[in-house]
Parts: structure tokens; sequence; C-alpha cells
């Protein structure tokens, strides 16, 4: 019996090491820097993504009592109600039920649900309903198998796979709204520090909208399963000063450059199958379904966030999709080591 | 346990259960209609909703002659089953293949108005969402009658060959419960097709 | 295992050629024997589908690991996920209700036992046809057509354009033929439970376990169905042309969703309520309580299983629908919390006063109580669909749904067979080999769920075959790998138990762990006839009423 009292203290005591363990994770995870990549629910950037994490804080604390509450009822009750060797052969009261105790703990549940249900739903309208101010940025995000499609409507400008957003001040607000399509499967459009997900689905636009309010890189990922290539789906998004982000766009309205000396590579380019799916602004190249390349060098990385954008990468990309990302529906245009060279450096002139 | 004396307490005078075979089939008449309620909603929410073709008013004559007769077969059975728990086998048999005759002409009629709606309005299962969810409403439930119809043909056989008596009232009476299902279904397709969907 | 002959003192049976026991098996209709073909099926694809979780998590173990390529990767699981619910957890939970519940409710069989045997035969074809898919068309070499579009199968991607070949045909036809055996079987645990209960057994004297197998079945009926018409519609779709879920033509990826989860939701209320019932049988017994509140535990699970109906889209909270529609499924969610919490309460207060007797199955019975009220709390946060936006489609709810499948089910299962084995091969279960098996998969499972809420939390989504270094997420995956392995150990060690102690076992006798419901009463195992004489009953004890018929329970109820 002295082993078994001991067993159970024990295991009791693992438990609570347990839990120390991951409060301190979580902890250390809440304080984590955002340069670095990570991106923690509870470290909101923008306000419905906040509006969320307040709720969030309330939700945890409230279904944190009741399990410390029933934790201890359970854990005590197996420590003072073991059976004892001097008990054997006697059974205890037969206890049948109780009507007070079974109201009691049915009321107080319900209340709770009522609390929880309420402060939930005041969350929800604030989110979902929310209306678009005048200075709103307005972009369409369509999901593509397994990149991201941006549409600035109002400004006339078209990129893929990162997104430029504002921040966003307060005082005078220009949050972004985005509508969400998809071409094809269901998506989702994820970035933790900015926003609950939404998806994208097909034949049913959707709409979100995020205000952040502090510049930086903000990551995330498709959320929605959506084939081969979901796990590389990634996004990135860049929320600049209200300068820099006027800079951005005015770069992206310029048409593609033209540069003589690579005229070998655009040929290559539109003499090969490219042009029937890539765009490249203002030249023959007009395709829609991949990314448009007009401005293929203002991004940090290639085939949605898979490789970063160098040459190398760039060269292997073209040359074989499936040694970067297995599966995605880029073609390997089987290009010899000469047109790959021109494409390249064709490619590397369009900032 | 033994031969020893039955250590349990005494059972109560009466204990009456239901009959297992109503029972099943009450089940299954509610796993089915589970399943042609997903259809139905499949039906109403894509009503208006079809980018092409032929709409419900253009094409849909309603079947009134037909419904009438299985409608009418309902009445049937269930005189048949009466019959049959009062020892009246030739009343039972001959309302029985009644049935069988109204069902097979219910099922002619949902034959001929296909017929009319692939090749002269031009109609598939494929042209549309209308089609899609017309066919597949109203082709369930054919598929159901048609297995309703091959039951109903095995006991008729069984009673021309003088085997089915009051004894197997029971039986019939569940095979009735799935007849009425069958009709009851219908009673909702037709409204949902043919009155809310146009 | 039960020997067909009839038990004569002084006779000798001889042995029987192997071939004669095997025709008996394949050919039986008695419900002992189904329902041990079910667990012994269930427990095989256990094997199986746990193997596919193995693979998965070396996989993660590192990010940008080569273990398997992404095509693998997704049609693992794929096949992890659909055949733990299809083909592991409610063969296993048929199997138990097909044995326990005439027995519990002193009937002979169950109404139908040919129906019984088809309806299992049904299920295995399912489950054959499913992994059939391995080496159809290409054969085993790039694991053939294995489905890949996820145990949920999202439209569009289903549709022959984006799922081309015939992976998405064999996940939508292995389900199809095993949804209609579960239909069967739904059907006759009801006809069961309501017409072949012995004399005195009234709804109100019936064991819990009998009751919850009932509302079981009646949301099998109900929520079976719109699964096997979505498949009807997603193979109409893919080979006659149909538009059901054809976007292009202005159907509705929503609709499959809805579809889905309206079989969905109920479904893993339905894996769960048997082992709310095994609960219901076993903490009793070894707390020498009788359970607190059975009335109430009625109302709870009838309660239960409506208002279960009504939440499904909460496995919706992303796909945009409006406010309005979000509030409703967070209140029926959390509001589906109070009968389940309530009955949690109740097995408190059942051990509450007790003297609780620390055998295996309580311990897993223990085990479930901790893990489902935290599995519970964040289902209650995975409910609030503005905190959804952010759990949803995350490893947070991986982490919360394993937590009630393997938290709760698996340990619901275990608890059972170490109960139960007894009484179906008449040798009790190693204490010492179940205390290791016990402990290790605890410990195993802590340290893989538990952690794996983090991830969640970090912005790491579901169903990617693999993820970027620098997340916060390398570890995690590290750690929830290893705990994935004690698992395996731990279930490595209880199948060396099944079969060591089939062998070797003490004999058990009708009644090891002094219990009081009917199957106690007949010998382990019990004859094919379950009962010489038909049993009445008078009280929602009978066994104590017998064993102590001075203070019987029909005087209290």
């Amino acid at each position: 019996m002295q082993r078994k009292q001991n067993s159970i203290k024990l295991s009791a005591l693992f438990m609570l090491a347990l839990l120390f363990l991951l409060m301190a994770t979580a902890a250390a995870a809440a304080l984590a820097d955002p340069s670095t990549g990570i991106t923690n629910i509870f470290a909101p950037a923008s306000t419905p993504a906040k509006m969320v994490t307040h709720l969030s804080m309330f939700v945890l604390a409230i279904t944190g009592i009741i399990f410390v509450v029933v934790f201890t009822l359970l854990v005590y009750s197996i420590i003072k109600f073991r059976g004892r060797a001097v008990d054997a052969g006697r059974e205890p009261a037969q206890v049948y039920g109780s009507t007070q105790i079974e109201l009691a703990w049915t009321i107080i549940p319900i209340l709770i649900v009522i609390v929880l249900f309420l402060a939930t739903a005041r969350a929800i309208h604030a989110v979902q309903d929310a209306p678009e101010p005048a200075g709103a940025i307005e972009v369409t995000a369509i999901g593509h198998q397994y990149w991201w499609e941006f549409r600035y409507p109002k400004v006339g400008v078209v990129t893929a796979n990162e997104l430029h957003i504002p921040v966003s001040d307060p005082a005078n607000p220009t949050p972004t709204f985005l509508t969400l399509l998809s071409t094809d499967t269901d998506h989702s459009f994820w970035i933790p520090e900015l926003a609950g997900k939404t998806d994208l689905i097909p034949n049913h636009p959707n709409g979100m909208w995020m205000d952040p309010l502090r510049t930086g890189i903000f990551l995330g990922q498709c959320a929605q399963y959506c084939g081969v290539q979901h796990a590389k789906m990634l996004l990135r998004v860049s929320v600049d000063s209200t300068a820099d982000f006027a800079a951005w766009v005015r770069g992206q309205q310029q048409p593609a450059v033209q540069d003589a000396s690579v005229a070998t590579g655009r040929r290559v380019f539109e003499s090969n199958a490219c042009m029937n799916c890539h765009a490249v602004g203002a030249t023959a190249a007009n395709g829609r379904f991949g990314p448009d390349l007009t401005h293929l060098m203002s991004r940090v990385t290639i085939a949605s966030g898979a490789a970063t954008n160098t040459p190398e990468n760039l060269r292997l990309w073209i040359q074989d999709p499936d040694a970067i990302k297995p599966g995605s529906l880029m073609p390997a245009m089987k290009l010899s080591d000469s047109e790959l060279d021109a494409v390249v450096s064709y490619m590397e002139t369009l900032r | 346990m033994s031969a020893m004396a039955n250590p349990f307490p005494e059972a109560p005078t009466t204990w009456s259960l239901p009959d297992r075979g109503k029972v099943a089939m009450a089940g299954l008449i509610i796993a089915e209609s589970a399943i042609f309620t997903i259809f139905v909603v499949a039906y109403l929410f894509y009503v208006g909703k079809s980018l092409s073709g032929p709409t419900p008013s253009e094409v849909l004559e309603t079947p009134i002659l037909y419904t009438i007769c299985l409608l009418s077969s309902s009445l049937t059975i269930h005189g048949a089953a009466k019959s049959l728990a009062r020892d009246r086998v030739g009343a039972f048999l001959g309302l029985w293949l009644l049935t069988i005759a109204l069902g097979g002409l219910f099922l002619y009629g949902t034959a001929q108005e296909w017929h009319r709606l692939i090749y002269k309005h031009g109609l598939t299962i494929s042209t549309n969402l209308f089609g899609t969810t017309y066919y597949s409403l109203v082709g369930l439930h054919g598929f159901h009658v048609t297995a309703g119809l091959v039951m109903l043909l095995v006991v008729a056989i069984f009673a021309l060959a003088g085997r089915v008596r009051m004894q197997e009232s029971r039986r019939v009476e569940v095979l009735a419960m799935y007849w009425h299902f069958v009709d009851a279904v219908w009673v909702v397709v037709f409204t949902v097709v043919y009155v809310l969907g146009r | 295992m039960s020997s067909s002959a009839i038990t004569i003192p002084g006779v000798q049976i001889e042995d029987k050629p192997w071939v004669d026991t095997l025709h008996e098996w394949v050919t039986t209709v008695d419900h002992k024997r189904l329902g041990v073909l079910y667990i012994l099926y269930a427990l095989l694809f256990l094997v199986v589908a746990g193997v596919e979780a193995l693979i998965i998590r070396i996989q993660l173990m590192f990010p940008h690991n080569h273990f398997v390529s992404p095509q693998v990767f997704n049609r693992l699981f794929t096949m992890h996920g659909t055949t733990m619910v299809f083909f592991m957890g409610m063969p296993i939970l048929f199997g138990f209700a097909n044995y326990l519940v005439p027995l519990m409710i002193g009937a002979r069989d169950m109404a139908f036992p040919r129906l019984n045997a088809f309806s299992f035969w049904l299920s295995a074809l399912g489950g054959f046809l499913f992994y059939f898919s391995l080496v159809g068309a290409n054969g085993l070499y790039g694991a053939g057509n294995a489905p890949d579009v996820g145990w949920w199968a999202y439209a569009p991607l289903t549709a022959r354009a984006f799922s081309a070949g015939h992976s998405t045909d064999y996940w939508a036809l292995a389900l199809l033929v095993s949804g209609f055996g579960s239909i069967g079987t739904a059907i006759n645990i009801i006809a069961t439970i309501l017409c072949m209960r012995c004399p005195g057994m009234k709804l109100s004297r019936m064991p819990l376990l009998a009751w919850l197998n009932l509302v079981m079945s009646g949301m099998v009926l109900i929520s079976v169905s719109p699964l096997t018409a979505a498949q009807i519609m997603l193979v109409i779709d893919r080979y006659l042309g149909g538009h059901f879920f054809d976007t292009q033509a202005g159907g509705s990826a929503m609709l499959w969703m809805h579809f889905f989860w309206i079989f969905g939701h109920p479904e893993v209320y339905i894996l769960i309520i048997p082992c709310f019932a095994f609960m219901s049988e076993i903490i009793p017994v070894f707390s020498r309580k009788p359970i607190f509140g059975y009335p109430v535990m009625v109302a709870a699970t009838v309660c239960i299983g409506f208002v279960s109906m009504s939440v499904w889209a909460h496995h919706m909270f992303s796909v945009g629908m409006n406010s309005y529609a979000n509030s409703f499924f967070t209140i029926t969610t959390m509001a589906v919390g109070v009968p389940t919490g309530i009955k949690i309460f109740n097995w408190l207060g059942t051990m509450w006063g007790g003297r609780i007797q620390f055998k295996v199955p309580m311990l897993f019975s223990i085990g479930f109580l901790f893990q489902f009220l935290i599995a519970g709390l964040t289902g209650v946060m995975l409910g609030s669909a503005a905190f959804a936006s952010q759990l949803t489609l995350s490893y947070f709810v991986v982490a919360h749904f394993h937590y009630t499948l393997v938290g709760g089910v698996v340990f619901g299962v275990f608890a059972a067979i170490y109960y139960w084995y007894p009484k179906i091969t008449g040798r009790m279960l190693n204490e010492t080999l179940g205390k290791w098996h016990f402990w290790l998969f605890v410990i195993g499972f802590h340290l893989t769920f538990d952690l794996m809420h983090i991830p969640g939390l970090l912005g790491m989504p579901r169903r990617i075959y693999t993820y970027e270094p620098g997340r916060g997420w390398d570890t995690l995956n590290l750690i929830i790998s290893i705990g994935a392995f004690i698992q395996a150990i731990a279930i490595l060690a209880f199948v060396a138990n099944l079969i060591i102690s089939y062998l070797k076992g003490a004999k058990a006798g009708n009644d090891p762990w002094d219990a009081w419901t009917l199957e106690w009463s007949i010998s382990s195992p019990p004859p094919p006839y379950n009962f010489a004489t038909v049993p009445t009953v008078a009280s929602r004890r009978p066994l104590w009423d017998l064993k102590r018929p001075e203070d019987p329970d029909s005087r209290y109820e």
C-alpha cells in the first residue's frame, strides 16, 4: 500500500512537472523575437489579431480555472479514497446520486458557457463585421496550386507570393482589406501575428482585413490542404512604412525593364512555353496560370517561399522545379545550359 | 449455471417488448430518410443556381397520374396486409399484385419522363446543376422503388405458391412499412421538385 | 476461444481439426465470435495505422527531412486518419457492443444474427478495399493508388481534374461499403436493446453500456447516412459528369464540407460514447460504488446525442461563414460541453467516497478522466469561433483531437480490453505487463500530445510534409516524434500481454472483478447459448442483489 501511495504521489508530481515544463516553453515562445521567424498567435501586431488574443486570454483563464478545480478534485479523490488492505471485504457507503449536486454542476457550466459565448460573439462581430474605412488598401488575393497571386485593383499592381502593405496608424488608419478568391482548390491565408486565418474557396469569395501596427516581416503559409505542395505554399508579408509602401507601389507600377543585353534570354522565354503561364508586363507574355514575373527581382524568395531568390536557385528552379518543390505544377522545360543561363540573365533584369 | 434453482428474482407477470422486425425496419427508414434529406438539401440549395441549360419550369411536367398510382399503392398494400392478418389470403394476393402493378406503372412513368427530358430537351445528369440534382434525387427514389418492387415480387411468388399465410402477416407488415416509406419520400420529392423547385 | 461443444462433466472433448475451427469462425453468426472478429480486425488496423503514424513522425522529426516524398506523406496521413476512424475505432467499438450488449441484457444473441455477420463482413470488405488501393493499378512501387486527399476529402480537390486516377474512388467506395455495414450493426443493436431484454429489465434498469450503445447506434443511423449521400454525389461527379461539387459549373465546395461534417462531428461522438459506456461500467466496479447519478448519465448522453448534431460547422470556422453562423455554432459547441462535463463530474462522484482499486482497467480509466478533461477544455477553446480562427487548421487541432481519440477512445478501449478479456478468453491479462503498458503509453502520449499544442500556437499548419527551420517548431517536433516511439513500445508490451496471457494467463473464473452486471454471472468464456436459464432482474445491479440479498439495490431504486 505504501508503494502504491508513493507511486501515486510520484505520478502526480510528474504531471505537475510536465505542466510546468509546458508552461515554461509556452512562455519562452511568447517572448519570441519576431525577426527570427517565430509567429506566435499570442504576439499580435494587428487589431483583429489583438481582438482574438484578448478573447483567448479570457477563454484560457476560465478554462484554466476549470482545469485546476477539476484536476485537484480528481487527484484528491484518487489519493483520499484509495482502497486500503484493511478495507478488504467491506464495501463503502453505496451512494446513488444527489439532485442538488447534479443541479449545481449543471447550472454553473451553463452560466460559464453563456459568458464565454457572449465574449466570443463580441469578438466575432468586431473582427468579421468591421466596416472598411476610406483610406483602406484593397488587395485581391487569389489562391493557386501552389502560389499566391496578389492584385491591387486601385493602383493597378499585380504581384505574387510576397505581400507589401503599409503600417496602419490608429489615429489615421490605413488597414488592408483583402478579397480572397481561388482558381482551383481550397487554400487558407494565415499570417498568425496579423489575423486569424480565412480560407480561399473557389466560387465563394471571402474577405478579411488587417491593420499592422508596426513595420516588419510577417511570415505565414497556406493552412488548408490544397494538394501535393501545400506545405511549401508560404506567405511573406512585408509591412512597410507609408513612404516605403508608396515607393514599392510606384516600382511595381513601372513597366517591365527592357534591357537589350538580355535579348537572347527574352527570346528563349517567349519561344518556349514560359509565356503561356507567366506574364511580363508590356511584352507578349501574358499567361495567368503562373506568377507574374514583371518585377520578379523585387521579391526575396521564389517558388512561394520554397527558395531564396538567388541566381543559382532561379537556375535550378527553371531547370528542374521538382528539385525544389516536387509535385509543383511548373514543368521542367528541358532547356539547354546556354538557354538556361540566358533566361536567368533575363529574369535577373526584371526588377 | 447448472441445474440449481434459478437464483434470479421472479419474472414480472407481463413482459412484452416491441416486435424486432418493425424496430429494425424503423431504424432502416430513419437511416434512409437521412440519406434522402441530404439529396433534398442539395436539390433545394442549387435551385436557380445553374449557369446554363434548361430550367425546371421549361422542361418539367407534373406527373399527376403516376403519383396517384404510387400513392394508391400504399392503400392497396395496407389493405393487403390487413387481409392477410385476417387470413383472407385471396384478398391479400389480389391487393398485393395490384400494389406491384401500380408500383410498376410509377416506374414506367418515371422512365417515360426521363426519356422525354433526355431526348427532347437534352437534359442529362451532366448538363447543369438542375440536371445533376434532379436525376440524382428522382433516381435515388426510383432505385428504392425498384428494390421494393423486387421484394414485393419475391413475396408474390411465394404467395402464388401458397406459402404465405396468416403466420407471415408480421413479416408482410414490415415490408409494407418500407413501401409506405417509399411513398412518403415521393410526397417530399414531388413537393420539392415539382412544386417548390419551379 | 470459446469451444462450440457443450460442456458435459466427465466427457472428453476431442481436438478438432484446425480447418473446422476456421470454418466455424468464418461462418459464425454468434455475437460473441463476431465481437471477437471485430476486435481482432480493429487491433490489426491499429498496428497498421500506428506504423503509418510512426513514418509520419519520422518525416516530421526535422525540418526539410527527406524520409518520404510529399506524395507518400500525403497518402500516409490520409490512410492513417481514415484507418483509425473507420477500420479501428468503429469496428472495435462495434465489437464490444456485439459481445457485451446481449450478455448484459440477458439475451441469447443479437436480434438478427445473420445481419450481424453480414455487417461484419461488409465492414471487413471496406477495409480490404481501402488497402487494396496500395496495389491497385500501379502496384506497391509508388503506393499504387492509395488515397491522398485527406480523410475529409474536401472538394474540389477530389474532382477528377485535381485527383486523377482512382485513389479517391477507393476512398469513397471503401467507406460506402463499410458504412452500410455500420448501419446494419446499428440497426441490430437498436433492435436487440429494444426487443430482447430479459424479463424485469426495464429501460431504466439497463446497464449504462446498453443505454449508451443505444444512443450511439441512433446517431450512426442519422449521421453515417449523410456521408453515404455525399460519397454517392462524389462518385456521380467523378463518373457521371455530375456537378454537385463542381465549382466551375456553379457548384459549391462548401456543400461538401457541410455534408461531411454533418457526418464527421457526430462520428467523433459515436466514437467516444461507447468509451463513456466503458467508464460507466469500470469505474463503479473499481470504486466499489454504484454509478453516481444513473438517470442523469442517461439524460446527459441523450442530450449529447441531440446537441452534437447541431455543432458541425465548428470544423469550418475558417471558411468564411457570416458572423451569425459562426456565433450559432459557437454556442452549440460550447453547449455540448455541458452534458459532457456532467458525465465527468458523475464519474468523479462515483470515485468519491469509494475504495478505489488500482487494477489496470482502473489505471486506464483514470488516465481517460484526466485526458478527457483537458481535451474537453481545448475543445471549448476551439469552439470559440474567433479564437478558433487562429487555432483551426493548425497542430493545436491535431493535438486536441488526438487527445480525445487517443487519450479518450484508445485509453477507454484499453480499459475495456483489460476488464473484459478475462470474460472473453477465460484468462487474466498479466498485471505487471499491463502496468508497463499503461505507464509507457501515458508517458509517450503526454510527451507527444501535450507538446503538440505548442507548434499550433506558433503557427504550424496541418497536413504539411515538411516545414521551414527557424519557426520555433524544430525541437518540439523532435520530442513529439520520440513520444510516438515510446507509445509504440507500449503497444508492443500490450500485444505481448494479449498473446502470452491467452496461452499462460491465470484462469479467470466467472467473476474475477466482483462486478454486478449479468455477464459476470456466467462462465468465462461464456457458453454459446449465454444463459442456460433466461435471467430476470429487479434492479440495475442484479449480481449485487444476488451477492447481498440482505441489502439489494432493488430496495433503493
